[in-house]
């Protein structure tokens, strides 16, 4: 239940980044969590609710894009999305592709209000 | 309103301190390797194995991280190297600060080899990057061999899958070839070990696998510098 602690870092990251823009409120955080990262969306929703609710960021909203895995073919240059782990160019069924995203834990953006 | 672009990683910070952590390795030519694995895998009994290879003189030391307790600092510490404990007080995983203060204390010249063992857990420690050479991930028999779908964020960062107590092959279900197949298809060109802890059957793999890693870290070191001049920088 890392999440938790995921979900933390996220709020001071915003927190920060809303800092440098004094009289701006924080509306909106989003982030893109990629299915190999180890990060549970349903559980990093939850506990960001959890953390917001009842602090001075209320109601500040999380937006989670997952990302699938995505493997570029060295052969033909394909890229392609995996599904079950069938990482096989589609294009040309070479079977050593490489892995380009997927793994990713980034904070995207921001939605502030100025005042 | 306004959307503001960051592209920023999460644990921005994290990163930060193991990138840190990771270049202080390199300049004294330290290998470090984080091992991860469910709870009772055999984390600490391989690295007693491990320990009590080696001559009294190697320059190695041991991180443990618990939850509770000091423990498996005790099992470790019996063969002389230095080991310290970090107890988390309940955080699920080791983070780069953790190990950053762990070692405050201790002489990085004095060290060639240093081992972490994460907080026994397959999924949070595998986002937490500790500055390590290679996250050596353990799956025992006595586990699902399934498991490398199930978890595949710790089997796709990881370099090594040491496949433990395979003395208890004869009695369990678990199935080597298709764990194999397992991880090889999240991690394509994964590298594979099998062994016991308890009969030392395929240790002497493990050992030329550390001592590979060992010797490309050699490689890659500046000679120290001689003692008897001042360097700058």
């Amino acid at each position: 239940m890392h999440e938790l602690s995921i979900a933390n870092s996220i709020l001071e990251a915003a927190r920060a980044e809303a800092l440098r823009r004094p009289g701006a409120r924080l509306l909106k955080v989003g982030v893109r969590v990629g299915e190999l990262s180890g990060v549970q969306p349903d559980a990093l929703s939850f506990s960001f609710e959890a953390l917001v609710r009842g602090s001075d960021l209320e109601p500040l909203a999380l937006e989670i894009e997952a990302c699938p895995r995505r493997q570029r073919c060295p052969e033909c240059g394909r890229e392609f999305e995996v599904h079950d782990f069938d990482i096989t160019c589609p294009g040309c069924g070479e079977e050593r592709t490489r892995c380009i995203s997927g793994d990713e834990l980034d904070l995207a953006y921001i939605e502030i209000e100025e005042s | 309103m306004s959307k503001i672009p960051l592209e920023k990683k999460v644990l921005n910070e994290n990163d930060r301190i193991a990138a840190q952590l990771r270049a202080r390795f390199a300049e004294h030519g330290i290998l470090c390797l984080n091992f991860v694995s469910s709870p009772g895998a055999g984390k600490t009994t391989l690295l007693e194995r491990t320990l009590e290879g080696f001559p009294p003189t190697e320059r190695v030391a041991v991180l443990a991280g618990d939850i509770q307790t000091d423990n498996d600092a005790r099992r470790l510490a019996r063969f002389g190297f230095p080991v310290k404990q970090i107890t988390t007080g309940g955080a699920c995983h080791l983070d780069a600060r953790m190990v950053e203060r762990a070692l405050a204390e201790w002489r990085l010249d004095e060290l060639d080899l240093l081992f972490i063992e994460n907080v026994g857990n397959l999924v949070c420690p595998a986002g937490y990057d500790l500055g390590e050479a290679a996250k050596v991930v353990i799956l025992s028999v006595t586990e699902g061999d399934d498991k490398p779908l199930k978890y595949p964020a710790i089997f796709f960062r990881a370099e090594l899958l040491v496949v433990s107590k395979t003395d208890l092959l004869p009695h369990v279900p678990f199935n080597v070839a298709s764990a194999r197949e397992s991880a090889l298809r999240v991690h394509p060109g994964m590298e594979i070990l099998e062994l016991s802890s308890l009969t030392a059957v395929g240790l002497e793999g493990w050992r030329r696998w550390l001592e590979e890693r060992r010797r490309a870290v050699r490689a890659a070191t500046p000679a120290p510098a001689n003692p008897g001049r001042t360097e700058s920088g």
